[in-house]
């Protein structure tokens, strides 16, 4: 596969893991930001081949992963509405809520559908002018401009019957409660390429400033994420703590201003809680006033418990990097993809599910 | 009155299970399948053809016997639709038992509403398929329920076939050193029928690869004989699910190499693009076959020269270490477990 293929290089692998090899002199502890680089490492076998003194530790970029129980209970309630099509992407579906998953509201007669994208949603609403259309609008920076996108042209198409229930977080603040947490011990960061094509990689500089850390914009295949690595385990062994783009062919600096406008236009930067982290000060997306008659959370009333955690789910300390999945007393034993406690045994980009999937014991 | 166990008392309590609701997982071939029937439907129908667990039942006489349900949606999909399917499935799940299939029985399930002109196309490839594969439908039925209650049209087909003389095809003749063929390229069904369902619908040129394989497996037989062990189809859960299966039924090890894998790469681009890992989707037209390591060699070159299995490609073998569990050595040269899917496999978020 053109474009592809490239950058799984057997070759090319073998000499990035040789030269990590070679300049690594000291223990270092390195974050992958997103749940696809987590993916990618594990189902790649990479974990295995670098040096003991370089550890990998997981972050929380699985949108999916951190999407507070109580939307997802709003999710499942919308569902059950008769008038309501709930649409949602596909890894939302197994996610447990309080009572039940998507999945299992499926099974029992809602209306789910799972679609690739948000503009799909609109047009079934154009089609369905008698149901209500929801979209469950998940993601980091990477999905808002599609969400986005997908409000500015319900209100072209005067449709009323369209809105999104947006679970949207933001990367650099993430970033930051992940430094800010003593437990967490992290000393540089692979950052997801994905949300800095979007964004760009400026929000990054005044983390890397502050904390003293080295930032390594980072793509998603195996040589990407070695060179990503190597260019981080560089600066590391060498002191220096700069942003710098591995994954050049897809990011700009500036990252991509026509999306970043959209997104602006419909959302506005609001305090958010990170399901299994807290509440992080400004670190989510939500509709802005004008466009509130798509905001699903305005337009249709939430279910009104709250229900509490799984007291036994540790997703929150692996989404943290605090620990490995497998060090979870529940992984594999009360807690698997299918009789799930969290959500990062479900998603496609949570580590747990990673983990099960792929790695031997 | 308290419920003694006796010859005479029907009853059987629900089994203890954590699921309450059937969902479409159950039906996905993967962990959920498995553990819906290892639930109690196994136990409660015991006998030593059922426990066998292969794709048919071998009886006496030399007969094989295999039934099969089809609710593909939609029913026309690049490449063939569900009349053809029907045929062609219930006639590979024969082959798989190393039989040559002889009569098949056809049953519809419609939808009120549904259009004439939609179930004529249906017959008259079934018709074709017959055709090619050479066997006749001999028995049949037709129902219809209420608009509603079921998806346009349903079938179920039951086949019967003869034994080849030469099969003997048997899990438990699977030892370590085994050598793994899989007869062509992987994914193309599943890819296919996804690339034109609501919402995920894209362009592409990708054909769904149903065939009949008994013709291509009965060549496999009459020249090699004993020293194939076993075949299997890796339909639904596809190939992933398949050598699962055979290492947990067998306790040995299965070794799979990633740049042995026979794709398609329009194919592998669809999956890169949604999500899905290529081993888990369905195939309707390529098989697995257990080979002596002492005839591989020449099954793969006489396997190569017919149509069916131009692609064909050996992807690994059996080994002692490790049993009940497959591993893959990445292109890179890492390794990971390939576990078996506990669901559908959902296409990702980004």
């Amino acid at each position: 596969m053109k474009f592809l293929s490239e950058y799984r290089n057997p070759g090319l692998v073998r000499q990035y893991i040789d030269e990590i090899h070679k300049i690594t002199t000291k223990d270092w502890a390195i974050m992958e930001v997103c749940g696809g680089q987590t993916h990618s490492l594990v189902k790649n076998g990479i974990l295995d081949l670098l040096p003991a003194k370089v550890r990998m530790i997981h972050g929380p970029g699985c949108p999916v992963c951190v999407t507070p129980l109580h939307l997802i209970d709003h999710a499942v309630h919308l569902a059950g509405q008769k008038e309501v099509i709930l649409c949602s992407f596909g890894d939302m579906l197994r996610v447990p809520g309080s009572k039940k998953s998507l999945l299992q509201a499926k099974a029992e007669g809602a209306d789910v559908r799972i679609l690739y994208s948000p503009l799909e949603a609109v047009a079934l609403a154009r089609e369905n002018p008698g149901r209500e259309v929801v979209f469950f609008a998940v993601g980091f920076e990477t999905t808002a401009p599609a969400n986005a996108l997908s409000v500015v042209q319900a209100a072209e198409q005067r449709l009323s019957n369209y809105s999104i229930l947006t679970s949207h977080v933001l990367v650099p603040p993430a970033i930051e409660a992940v430094m800010n947490d003593e437990a967490a011990q992290i000393q540089g960061f692979l950052a997801a390429g994905h949300v800095c094509t979007v964004m760009g990689t400026q929000e990054y500089d005044p983390i890397a400033e502050k904390y003293k850390v080295p930032i390594v914009v980072t793509g998603f295949e195996p040589v990407d994420l070695l060179q990503g690595i190597l260019m981080t385990v560089r600066q590391l062994e060498s002191g220096r703590h700069e942003i710098e783009n591995q994954y050049s062919r897809v990011v700009k600096r500036e990252g991509n201003p026509g999306a970043q406008q959209v997104m602006q236009r419909v959302f506005e930067v609001r305090d958010r809680e990170w399901r299994g982290i807290g509440n992080i000060p400004m670190s989510g997306y939500e509709v802005r006033e004008e466009y509130a008659a798509y905001d699903a959370k305005r337009k249709f009333e939430a279910p009104t418990e709250r229900a509490p955690e799984s007291e036994l789910c540790m997703a929150g300390q692996v989404l943290k990097g605090i620990i490995k999945p497998q060090q979870c007393p529940q992984f594999g034993k009360g807690c698997t993809p299918s009789t799930p406690l969290g959500a990062p045994m479900v998603s496609s980009e949570g580590a747990c599910a990673a983990y099960y999937h792929f790695y031997q014991e | 009155m308290e419920n003694k166990k006796s010859p005479l008392n029907w009853e059987c309590p629900l089994p203890e299970l954590d699921f309450d609701v059937i969902t479409l997982g159950h039906g996905s071939g993967g962990l959920l399948t498995n553990k819906l029937l290892d639930s109690g439907v196994f136990d409660l129908l015991s006998n030593e053809y059922l426990d066998k667990r292969h794709d048919g039942a071998i009886l006496p006489g030399g007969l094989a016997f295999s039934t099969d349900s089809f609710v593909v949606s939609p029913i026309f999909f690049p490449g063939g639709n569900i009349g053809e399917l029907a045929i062609n499935g219930t006639v590979n799940d024969l082959a798989m038992c190393g039989a040559i299939p002889k009569y098949l029985s056809l049953s519809f399930i419609l939808e009120e509403g549904l259009p004439v002109a939609k179930f004529w196309d249906v017959l008259v490839s079934i018709r074709k398929a017959c055709a090619i594969a050479g066997v006749p439908v001999v028995t049949g039925d037709t129902k219809v329920v209420e608009r509603g209650k079921g998806d346009q049209i349903f079938i179920n087909t039951t086949g019967i076939g003869q034994v080849h003389p030469r099969a003997r095809i048997d899990p438990q003749r699977v030892g370590a050193g085994d050598v793994l063929l899989l007869s062509g390229n992987l994914a193309a069904h599943g890819i296919a029928i996804l690339s034109v369902r609501e919402g995920l619908s894209f362009e592409s040129d990708i054909l769904s690869d149903t065939r009949s394989l008994h013709r291509v497996v009965g060549g496999l037989l009459d020249r090699f004989g004993e020293g194939i062990k076993l075949f299997r189809d890796p339909t639904r859960g596809g190939v992933a699910t398949a050598l699962n299966e055979i290492a947990r039924d067998t306790r040995l090890g299965v070794e799979i190499r990633q740049d042995d894998l026979p794709i398609d790469e329009q194919v592998n681009s669809a999956c890169e693009i949604l999500g899905l890992d290529p081993l888990y989707v369905a195939n309707e037209g390529i098989f697995l076959a257990w080979v002596d390591p002492a005839i591989a060699g020449d099954c793969l070159a006489w396997l190569r020269q017919t149509e069916e299995g131009s692609q064909a490609a050996i992807i690994g073998e059996m080994v002692p270490e490790h049993p009940g569990k497959v591993i893959l050595q990445s292109s890179i040269g890492g390794r990971r477990v390939v576990n078996m899917l506990p669901g559908e496999q959902l296409p990702r978020i980004c």
